[in-house]
C-alpha cells in the first residue's frame, strides 16, 4: 500500500493528467486541427455530402499514420429492394470457430484486448437450447471437433427488425440502415452501455480498453459503419460485413466464406431466387428468443 | 449586480470559517476526492479495463451507487410533503435540508453515470438541443433530463429560501410554492424512470417485472429518510440549530411503513419466482442461494434481509423508534440493508446469468472502489459546505443587511 503511494508523485500525477486528456482527444492545448474537428464531428446521418467527404479524409489519414498503410474507408449506401439475411444449419455445424476467427480479422478486431463478435456455444445432446441458454458451453477446447455427443450453435448479431439496442441507445449512435443491418457510429457513441444490456443475444462488444491490432494484421478494406479500427471506450458487433455485402455484386460475409462445411448462408430476403429464401421456404426454420418479439433476420434450421 | 456578487462573497465565506474539527473533516473529504481524481485519470487513461466490468456483466459499481442515490434524493419529497402539504411545523422547518440533501446526491447520481461512460468527451451528444438525444425512446435519455431537472429545482427553492432569509425577509411561499408542488411528482419521477430504465429491457427477466418501479419507490423512502435522521441529529449537534426529537420521530414513523412495504413487496416476488419456478428464477436463484457453485453475493443478500427485517421491528415499535439510541441503530441498518438490495443486488442479477447462459462473478475492482469512495467524498464534501452556508443564515447569524437596511437587493 505503502509503496504504491510512493508512485504517486506530482510528476507521474501530471503526466497521467496529460495522457488521460490526449487519448480521449480532448481539443486541451492542442493546436492540431484535426483534433478539434474529430470532437465536434456530427452524427453521421447528419453530415452533408462535403462533411462525409472531410471526415472520411480526416479518419484515413488517422488510419495511415497509425497502421503505416493505405487503409480504405467507403460509405456505400444500402442497395434499393435488399434487405440481408442470415441462415446457420445446425445439423453441419462442426464447432470449429473458424469463423471466429475468420470474423476477427476481416473486421478488425481488437487482438489484445482480445474482442470475438461471434460466439460459438457448445451443447451436449439433449441439453436444452434456443431460448434457455443456461446450459451452453462457450469455453470448450477440445483437441479434434467435432465432438461425440455434442452440437454447436454459433451466435452473432441476429440483425434484429426490431432491435431493442437501437430503442434504448440515448444518443441514436445505433440504428437500423434500409438494407436492415443495424450499424454502429464509432465516432458518436457515448460508450454508455445501455444497448449491451438490452441486447437479448449477447452480440455487442465494448472496446474496455484501447484495441490493438498489428500493422501488418489490419484489413484496410474498410466502410465507416463496419469494419474501421474502433476506438476506447466505444461499442461494436457484426455488420454482415457491411464491406463486402453491400456491393454490386457484393462479397459473401468473410464467416460465410470460411467456414469449411458449409453451414452458413447469406442473401437478399427480397429476392425470391436467393439461397436464403431457398432455406425459408424448404426448410423448417426457427429463430432464437422469438418470445421477445426482436424478430431477427438470422434464422437457424437443421437440413438434414 | 454587484450587490448580489458581494452577497454571494459574504454567502461563500461561511465556508472558511470554522474549528479544528471542521478542517478535519474537509481535509479528510478532500484527501478522499483527491485519490478517487487520481485513479479516475488511470481509468480515463487506459479504459474502463482498470474496472472489473465485462462484456457479460456491463454495468457494475458505479451504476449499482448511482441507483442507490437516486433514492436517496428522491426521498427529501418525504420531507416536503409532510411539511408544506399539512403544515406540519416541525418537519417544515427542517425541509431546507432535505432539499440541499436532494442537491448532493444528484450531484453524486450525475458523477456515477458520468464516470461509467466510455467516452466522456462526447458528453455533448447527450445534452438536449446541441446533441442528438433519442426522445422519447431511450429512457437514459428520459433520465438525464428529469435528473437534471430535479437538481435545478432543489437548487431553486433552496437557494430562494436562504437568499430571502438572508435578507432578513420571510420568503414568500407564493412564489415557489409552484415549485415546490412541482418538486414532488419530479421525485418520484426521477425514481420511476431510473426503474423504467431496467424494466423496460425484456432481454434481462430479473429487471423485466413490474414490480421493480414499485420496490424502487418503497425502497427510496426507506434509505433516505433514515439518512436524514441520523444527519438531522448530527446538524443539531455541531449548530445551533434546533430540531424538534418530535420531527425525528415522524419522519422515523414514516420510514416504518415504507419498510414494511418495501417486505411485502419483496415477498411477492419472492413467491412469484419461487413457486412458479420458471426459467427466470435463475438470478434469484443466484443472488439467495447461489448458481452453479457461484455465490458471490448470496452473503451479502442475506445480511441485508437480516438488517431489513430488523430495521424494520424496530422502526415498527414506538419505544424502540422514539429511543435515540435504538433508532439509530435502525437507520444504519436500514441504509445498509438498501444499499445492499438495490445496489449491486440489483444490478449484477440483471447480468446473471447472461443472456447466452454465461455466468461471470463480478466484484468491484480496487480501483472501481476508490473512485467510488471519491465521489461519495465529493458528495460529502458538497453537502457539508452547503449546510455550513445554510445553517448561519437559518439561524439568523448571517445577515446581507442589518434588519433595518435597505430593501432592494439589486
Ligand atoms: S442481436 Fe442484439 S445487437 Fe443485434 S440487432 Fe438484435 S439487439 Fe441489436
Ligand atoms: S454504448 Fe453507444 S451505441 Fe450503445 S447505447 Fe450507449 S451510446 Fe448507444
Amino acid at each position: 500500500m505503502k509503496s504504491k503511494k510512493d508512485k504517486l508523485t506530482r510528476r507521474n500525477f501530471l503526466k497521467g493528467a496529460a495522457a488521460g486528456t490526449a487519448t480521449l482527444a480532448l481539443p486541451v492545448g492542442t493546436s492540431d486541427a484535426s483534433v478539434w474537428e474529430a470532437f465536434f464531428q456530427k452524427h453521421f446521418r447528419e453530415l452533408n455530402k462535403d462533411e462525409v467527404a472531410d471526415v472520411i479524409k480526416r479518419l484515413e489519414e488517422e488510419y495511415k499514420e497509425k497502421y503505416k498503410k493505405d487503409v480504405k474507408v467507403k460509405t456505400t449506401d444500402a442497395q434499393p429492394g435488399v434487405l440481408f439475411s442470415y441462415g446457420l444449419d445446425l445439423s453441419r455445424c462442426i464447432g470449429c470457430r473458424r469463423c471466429v476467427y475468420a470474423c476477427a480479422r476481416e473486421n478488425n478486431q481488437s487482438r489484445d484486448p482480445q474482442i470475438h463478435w461471434i460466439s460459438v456455444l457448445r451443447f451436449e445432446q439433449g441439453e436444452k437450447f434456443v431460448s434457455n441458454l443456461e446450459e451452453a458451453d462457450k469455453y470448450y477446447y477440445p483437441e479434434k471437433v467435432p465432438e461425440d455427443g455434442h452440437f454447436y450453435m454459433p451466435i452473432a448479431c441476429q440483425q434484429c427488425e426490431n432491435p431493442p439496442c437501437v430503442k434504448v441507445c440515448p444518443t441514436k449512435a445505433t440504428w437500423k440502415e434500409p438494407d436492415g443491418i443495424v450499424v454502429v457510429d464509432y465516432n458518436w457513441c457515448i460508450g454508455c452501455r445501455f444497448c449491451m444490456a438490452a441486447c437479448p443475444y449477447g452480440a455487442r462488444r465494448f472496446n474496455w480498453a484501447a484495441p490493438q491490432i498489428a500493422k501488418e494484421e489490419v484489413n484496410p478494406d474498410t466502410h465507416y459503419l463496419g469494419n474501421r479500427p474502433r476506438y476506447k471506450g466505444v461499442v461494436e458487433k457484426c455488420t454482415f460485413c457491411i464491406q463486402r455485402t453491400r456491393g454490386n455484386p457484393g462479397r459473401y460475409p468473410a464467416c460465410v466464406e470460411v467456414c469449411p462445411v458449409g453451414a452458413r448462408k447469406f442473401g437478399n430476403l427480397l429476392d425470391p431466387e436467393s439461397e436464403i429464401r431457398y432455406c425459408l421456404e424448404h426448410k423448417r426454420v426457427f429463430r432464437l428468443k422469438e418470445e421477445l418479439n426482436t424478430a431477427p433476420k438470422f434464422y437457424y434450421f437443421f437440413a438434414t | 449586480m454587484f450587490q448580489l456578487a458581494k452577497n454571494f462573497f459574504v454567502f461563500l465565506s461561511q465556508v472558511t470559517k470554522g474549528n479544528k474539527y471542521y478542517f478535519a473533516w474537509i481535509g479528510f473529504l478532500s484527501l478522499l476526492v483527491l485519490l478517487g481524481l487520481i485513479t479516475y485519470i488511470k481509468q480515463l487513461d487506459n479504459g474502463l479495463i482498470v474496472t472489473n466490468m465485462r462484456d457479460q456483466v456491463s454495468w457494475g459499481f458505479y451504476i449499482s451507487n448511482f441507483t442507490y442515490l437516486v433514492g436517496v434524493a428522491a426521498a427529501a419529497v418525504l420531507l416536503v410533503v409532510p411539511a408544506y402539504l399539512y403544515n406540519f411545523k416541525p418537519i417544515k422547518e427542517i425541509v431546507l435540508f432535505g432539499e440541499l440533501l436532494a442537491v448532493s446526491a444528484i450531484t453524486m447520481c450525475i458523477l456515477f453515470v458520468v464516470i461509467d461512460m466510455g467516452r466522456i468527451d462526447r458528453l455533448w451528444h447527450v445534452m438536449p438541443f446541441i446533441g442528438n438525444m433519442n426522445f422519447p425512446s431511450s429512457l437514459l435519455a428520459w433520465d438525464i433530463i428529469v435528473l437534471n431537472g430535479y437538481l435545478a429545482i432543489n437548487l431553486t427553492i433552496s437557494f430562494y429560501a436562504l437568499y430571502k432569509m438572508a435578507n432578513s425577509k420571510e420568503y414568500n411561499l407564493q412564489i415557489i410554492k409552484p415549485l415546490i408542488l412541482l418538486s414532488i411528482p419530479w421525485a418520484v419521477s426521477i425514481h420511476t424512470v431510473t426503474a423504467f430504465l431496467y424494466n423496460g429491457l425484456a432481454s434481462r427477466p430479473f429487471w423485466n417485472a413490474s414490480i421493480l418501479a414499485p420496490r424502487f419507490l418503497t425502497s427510496a423512502f426507506c434509505a433516505g429518510p433514515a439518512i436524514m435522521i441520523i444527519i438531522f441529529q448530527i446538524i443539531r449537534k455541531v449548530s445551533k440549530i434546533e430540531i424538534e426529537n418530535k420531527a425525528i420521530f415522524k419522519i422515523a414513523e414514516l420510514v416504518a411503513y415504507a419498510i414494511g412495504i418495501n417486505l411485502f413487496l419483496l415477498a411477492a416476488e419472492f413467491f412469484k419466482e419461487f413457486y412458479s419456478g420458471s426459467v427466470h428464477l435463475a438470478p434469484m436463484e443466484y443472488l439467495y442461494f447461489g448458481l452453479h457453485h457461484h455465490n458471490n453475493l448470496v452473503p451479502w443478500m442475506w445480511t441485508a434481509m437480516i438488517f431489513n427485517i430488523t430495521a424494520f421491528l424496530i422502526f415498527l415499535r414506538p419505544q424502540t423508534r422514539e429511543n435515540l439510541f435504538t433508532l439509530n441503530i435502525g437507520c444504519v441498518l436500514v441504509m445498509t440493508g438498501i444499499y445492499i438490495e438495490k445496489g449491486m443486488g440489483l444490478v449484477i442479477p440483471g447480468f446473471i446469468p447472461g443472456t447466452l447462459g454465461e455466468i461471470y462473478e463480478y466484484g468491484p475492482s480496487f480501483n472501481e472502489k476508490m473512485i467510488t469512495i471519491g465521489v461519495w467524498a465529493f458528495g460529502a464534501l458538497i453537502y457539508t459546505l452547503l449546510l455550513k452556508c445554510a445553517i448561519p443564515v437559518y439561524t439568523g447569524e448571517l445577515r446581507f443587511y442589518k434588519p433595518e437596511g435597505s430593501v432592494g437587493n439589486q
